[in-house]
């Protein structure tokens, strides 16, 4: 495994989520949201089903409306750095009966930074291979991609991460349904990242691993719950405020913003 | 029978429409919208008859101006009704484009009642009189639809190569496109537009039916016989060629309608495609079933030889009813596993008993000790189990359990390798 290139981050702080609201059919499904995220660290996303982990995500990378508040990636909108942004879609977003091989789909990690029309070249397909090597899958290059297992498909699409050779990168549950042997090689991968000054948000499950792999956690229950250092923010006290039941209140403002009137 | 070059014309226009239709269709069965291509070229129709209203010609440019901006709204609507009411997208969708399909049959009846714009014409086309309605090309007389037709088919082939990167890219992840940049909404609704323009462009050659056939057959057939999409569309594009020079040719033969006839042809490609797909058709499965149904047999029989082998009487030599039973045998006996009588296994025969038999025990152990199922239980599901254990699990099991009797206090047979030299 060849090492990835050490960058410095242009800022300290990566993302600015500044006063974000996001609603779904007028429904908000996230309410009000301050994060900072440093640049340089592994950073979780932690909160129940339906706390707007997903969301976040997709409002950060401009894939959802907002409904007020902005967003900045390295101090700039979105739109100005895109070309430092990196995205993993939760693996059940594709249809993997698609049909390319395993080294197509990590091909496309450099579409971003080719631009319209430019095919991709020689030094585009060394790197996806290179990516492909990084997570241990250069001998299924040439597999169409349903012939992969789950944790396989998963490398694949980190492996596409790699090859975008972003600055910062936003995964979506990377460590959902995976095997054991994947989960080491996403969170090696994910360490070597850190190593070489990137930065990484994921949306994480396992509340158990969170102080192992994470150095920072947002933890997210439809509003801001807390977020911070993993020493200092993943605490009992936080996880039973962000878990401990959904804010009913919350819930019913929601409803009744949809409907437009009281219940 | 003769073919005449007014033949060749029929038969060449009916090809370009299937590669005009059929290579962008390729992304509609990818991203399986087939049913929006579908819908779109029924919906378009009161574009058609609002441009013919306003312009008063049946001019291609108004014709086309006319038909994009309805099939983008069907897609559009359809998709605003969805989202913000409980309809579910494949419904309002059924909706819009019957509702406008009627709207445009309406508007031509009322407002073009003495015109020659017919919606018959619309759903059945008129392939046969192509050779008659011709325009000069560089002093040549060619059929204005084949014009048409070429220029379609270049024009989606050139897109398609132009921007095979980005549509695939859409086509496989939306999200990641627009996190990129290449704005998968823009994309989408473009593939519409072309989608919209090569419908009308083909309406009046071969008639909507065909259109549809078009734009859905050649792509789902070919996604069935290749997984690269460079492939995939190059063999579209055949199988449409294949299917209008064929299905023109029957048409001659039993003088039948011509649209009618390549549009059952595309139908049979699809089904011989779903027979005989590599991957998964219908003739590889039946294969696959059955040699796995051999295999299990074969191995059932060798178990049994060798627990009779190992002195267990009581159990019954194998009855060899069926053919699957007599192929297994016929199948031990070649590899040289059965004694002459075929009653008994040779030393080769053994040693496979060894490792099956080990695994069968094996996995014993492991539904004994590691789910903690009484040793009743274990044999049936190890029985089952006991054909899928690779080397890789079955040295795994050994590590673990090494030294174990199965729950039935029978030792674990140790593969030739292992054993002490006597």
């Amino acid at each position: 495994m060849s090492p990835i290139s050490p960058i410095t981050a242009p800022t300290d702080i990566a993302v600015e989520v500044h006063d974000v609201t996001v609603a779904y059919h007028r429904r908000p499904v996230l309410w009000d949201v301050d994060v900072l995220i440093p640049a340089g660290k592994l950073v979780a996303i932690v909160g129940p089903n339906g706390a707007g982990k997903s969301t976040l995500l997709k409002a950060i990378l401009g894939l959802v409306p907002l409904a007020s508040g902005k967003v900045e990636i390295f101090g700039r909108p979105l739109r100005e750095e895109r070309g430092l942004v990196g995205y993993v879609p939760q693996r059940e977003s594709v249809d993997w009966d698609f049909p390319v091989s395993a080294l197509d789909v990590v091909l496309m990690g450099r579409y971003g930074r080719l631009g319209w029309l430019r095919r991709p070249g020689p030094a585009d397909k060394a790197a996806a291979l290179k990516a492909l090597d990084d997570v241990a899958m250069r001998p299924f290059a040439d597999r169409q991609i349903s012939q992969l297992s789950g944790g396989q498909q998963q490398r694949v699409f980190l492996a596409r991460a790699l090859a975008q050779d972003a600055m910062l990168y936003f995964m979506d549950e990377p460590f959902a349904g995976v095997d054991a042997a994947t989960e080491r090689a996403i969170i090696d991968v994910l360490r070597r990242l850190r190593q070489a000054g990137r930065t990484v948000v994921a949306v994480h499950h396992d509340l158990q691993t969170v102080p192992e792999y994470f150095d920072h956690v947002v933890m997210l229950n439809l509003r801001l719950v807390a977020s911070g250092s993993t020493q200092e923010a993943f605490t009992h006290e936080n996880l039973q405020k962000t878990y401990g039941g959904r804010l009913t209140l919350l819930d019913q403002a929601a409803e009744a913003v949809r409907r437009g009137g009281p219940l | 029978m003769s073919i005449s070059s007014a033949d060749a014309w029929v038969a060449a226009t009916a090809a370009l429409c299937g590669v005009a239709c059929g290579v962008p269709g390729v992304y509609l069965v990818l991203r399986r919208m087939s049913l929006l291509g579908d819908a779109i070229s029924h919906a378009v129709l009161p574009g058609l008859a609002a441009a013919f209203i306003l312009t008063g010609t049946r001019g291609l440019f108004p014709m086309l101006a006319g038909a994009m901006i309805t099939g983008i709204a069907t897609a559009a609507i359809s998709s605003f009704i969805s989202r913000h009411s409980k309809v579910p997208e494949d419904a309002s969708l059924g909706v819009v484009f019957s509702s406008l399909f009627a709207l445009g049959v309406i508007m031509i009846t009322l407002a073009a009642r003495d015109v020659d714009l017919d919606a018959n014409c619309v759903l059945y086309g008129n392939i046969e009189f192509t050779p008659l309605d011709t325009v000069r090309l560089a002093g040549l007389a060619l059929p204005r639809s084949f014009v048409t037709l070429a220029c379609f088919a270049s024009l989606n082939i050139a897109l398609v190569s132009v921007f095979y990167k980005e549509l695939k890219l859409v086509a496989f992840d939306g999200a990641l496109a627009t996190a990129m940049g290449f704005s998968a909404g823009i994309i989408h609704y473009a593939l519409l537009c072309v989608v919209a323009a090569t419908t009308v462009a083909s309406f009046e050659a071969v008639g909507s039916v065909l259109v549809v056939a078009m734009l859905a057959a050649p792509g789902t057939a070919a996604t069935l016989l290749s997984d690269k999409l460079s492939r995939i569309l190059w063999i579209a594009a055949l199988l449409a060629i294949a299917a209008a020079v064929g299905g023109y040719a029957l048409a001659v033969v039993f003088n039948t309608p011509v649209a009618a006839v390549i549009s059952v042809v595309l139908g049979a490609q699809v089904a011989l495609a779903v027979i005989f797909s590599p991957r998964d058709g219908l003739v590889i499965q039946l294969w696959r079933q059955t040699s796995l149904k051999l295999r299990i047999r074969e191995e059932d029989l060798l178990g049994r030889l060798y627990r009779r082998q190992e002195g267990r009487t009581e159990i019954e030599p194998p009855a060899l009813r069926g053919l699957i039973s007599w192929l297994a045998f016929r199948r031990l006996r070649r590899k040289g596993l059965l004694d002459a009588p075929g009653t008994g296994l040779t030393p080769a025969g053994s040693r496979a008993g060894d490792r099956l038999i080990g695994s069968h025990r094996l996995w014993e152990i492991f539904l004994n000790q590691r789910l903690g199922l009484p040793p009743d239980h274990v044999h049936d599901p190890s029985e089952r189990m006991e054909h899928f254990i690779s080397p890789a699990m079955e040295q795994e099991l050994r590590a673990e359990f090494d030294g174990l009797k199965d729950p039935q206090g029978r030792e674990i047979p140790q593969p030739e390798r292992d054993r002490p030299a006597s």
